[in-house]
């Protein structure tokens, strides 16, 4: 690599990095600012300083483990719920592409599904099915399912004419279409729907956990609980973990994208660079 | 050079590889896309059609291939190894060159490994050796469409559908393209049924250009053209050539007022 070359690669890295830094560094001196020049000793507890969520929240090995016990339990609602969304929606998907008929009889339901707040129809989940680990996870099923069903199911329609009449052509049947033609197609927005269901799956995990104040204790349970007991360190800490999930689980398909589809198709590459 | 040339000596022994008669099209909305059209092409026969936009061109190229059906007239095509090439490459984007020249031998059912050598083969026939593992994004325009072509060499095909394949290129790679394209009508000896918007193009290839009037679309003229094959890239400025263009744009000017 030329001087030059490296230059640019290094200045490259600088902005990649560098600038986001800054916004980090300029944030954590407002909340020190917050903490301690707006709020007197005795209204501290409403925005703790970084140091103590650091010290209290995530350094006390009680409590950490408490909230990574929490994170766990709503991960594994989330990431369950979300597989069965995906497996679920791109079947669906398939079948309604097969049939007009299929796609009319079915889709408005999906619609409303999708229309009614899913959260406030939580608790009669509860009241049906219990407050377990499997009602979390039909939560996290219902809400992530529609952008699946509706992505895949755009992927699949809008493979060009031409495509389908060079497979015509060639005396391809459905199920060849299918694998061959229409399912690789639909990656590209398959994979759109897996990110919005992901961060979706997420919340349902997180926020859905609220109502769930009875058996195992995940990350909305937490929060709830600590709220309830101004435990404001933990309080944040709690905060600040599940937005780093969700982080994660938004990283973790975009790199999967990239992976699957990153060599060619545009949506693949790279979207927390640009 | 009234001489009869290579070309049409096959032609005049071959039967047709399609045959069309008095064929009409009319669409489900009340369109009418072409009347009474009637051609027919044979092994060694190379055949452009030229018209106005939206006279037909493109469906009676895929009425030809069996992708639409005539509403009037009949369709003759006694070979099932017809190749198509369309505007578009039509490349699949997840595969990687060699991939999307295999894919119509494996939509067919050839065996791997005769998909595979005749892939192979293809590939170095329009010159693309050495690009088999790349994507079809790495590539030029003009490459891909060597690449779709490459893709119906495969069949082997009697017949050569082209619908405007070249009609997106720069004009270099438009005119290398055309003289290619030639190379290959000469070794494989196909019959081929082309459809431009270009005069020059369609003189420079054919055995014989038919220009369609404005929809709808029907034969209003069938021009001859006398040059022998291989035709030189210089062909196009001589004066026999650009008389017989000159006829065929007198032609087209006509249709299309």
């Amino acid at each position: 690599m030329s001087a030059a070359a490296w230059r640019r690669q290094r200045a490259w890295w600088g902005w990649r990095w560098g600038a986001p830094a800054v916004v980090a560094a300029l944030a954590i001196g407002m909340w020190y600012l917050v903490s301690y020049r707006l709020l007197t000793e005795d209204t501290r507890f409403l925005v703790p300083p970084p140091d103590a969520v650091l010290r209290v929240g995530f350094l006390d090995p009680l409590n950490r483990a408490e909230l990574l016990d929490g994170l766990l339990l709503s991960a594994r609602v989330a990431m369950l719920g979300l597989a069965l969304a995906a497996v679920i929606g791109i079947c669906l998907a398939i079948v309604m592409s097969q049939a007009r008929w299929l796609e009319r009889s079915v889709f408005p339901y999906l619609v409303l599904l999708q229309a009614t707040p899913i959260l406030a129809v939580v608790p009669l989940y509860g009241f049906w099915f219990g407050y377990g680990f499997n009602t979390r996870v039909l939560v996290c099923f219902l809400i992530a399912l529609f952008p699946i069903v509706a992505n895949t199911l755009f992927g699949l329609r809008s493979v060009d004419q031409d495509h389908h009449d060079l497979f015509t052509l060639h005396g391809a049947n459905r199920q060849t279409r299918l694998w061959k033609l229409q399912l690789p197609s639909a990656l590209p927005s398959i994979f759109t729907g897996l990110r919005i269901s992901a961060g979706l799956a997420v919340i349902g995990a997180i926020v859905g956990d609220f109502f769930f104040r009875q058996g195992e204790v995940g990350m909305g349970v937490l929060i709830d609980y600590y709220r309830s007991r101004l435990q404001s360190e933990q309080l944040f800490a709690a905060v600040i973990l599940s937005a780093l999930f969700g982080l994660a689980v938004f990283l973790l398909f975009g790199a999967l994208a990239r992976k699957v589809v990153g060599g060619w198709h545009e949506s693949g590459r790279d979207i927390t660079a640009s | 050079m009234t001489t009869p040339t290579a070309g049409q000596d096959i032609a005049r022994t071959a039967r047709p590889v399609l045959s069309l008669a008095h064929v009409g099209k009319r669409f489900p909305d009340g369109t009418d896309a072409l009347a009474r059209v009637s051609l027919s092409v044979a092994p060694g026969q190379f055949v452009s059609v030229v018209g106005p936009s939206g006279c037909g061109k493109s469906t009676l190229l895929r009425i030809a291939a069996g992708l639409e059906h005539p509403t009037d007239g009949s369709v003759a095509i006694p070979t099932d190894h017809i190749g198509y090439v369309f505007q578009d490459p039509t490349l699949l984007p997840w595969r990687s060159v060699q991939a999307n020249v295999e894919l119509v031998g494996e939509l067919r059912g050839l065996p791997k490994e005769e998909r595979r050598r005749r892939a192979d083969n293809a590939i170095k026939l329009v010159g693309l050796d050495g690009f088999a593992q790349h994507r079809p994004r790495t590539l030029s325009g003009g490459m891909r469409m060597r690449v779709s072509l490459a893709r119906s060499l495969t069949l082997q095909p009697e017949l050569f559908l082209l619908d405007e394949p070249f009609g997106t290129l720069d004009e270099i790679t438009r005119e290398r393209l055309n003289d290619e394209l030639l190379e290959l009508f000469l070794t494989q000896r196909f019959a081929a049924l082309f459809v431009t918007h270009s005069v020059t193009e369609a003189v420079y290839l054919s055995t014989q250009v038919v220009v369609l009037s404005a929809r709808p679309g029907r034969v209003l003229d069938r021009f001859e053209v006398p040059f022998d094959y291989p035709r030189p890239p210089e062909l196009r400025f001589e004066s026999a050539f650009t008389s017989v263009a000159a006829r065929v744009s007198t032609c087209l000017r006509g249709a299309s007022s």
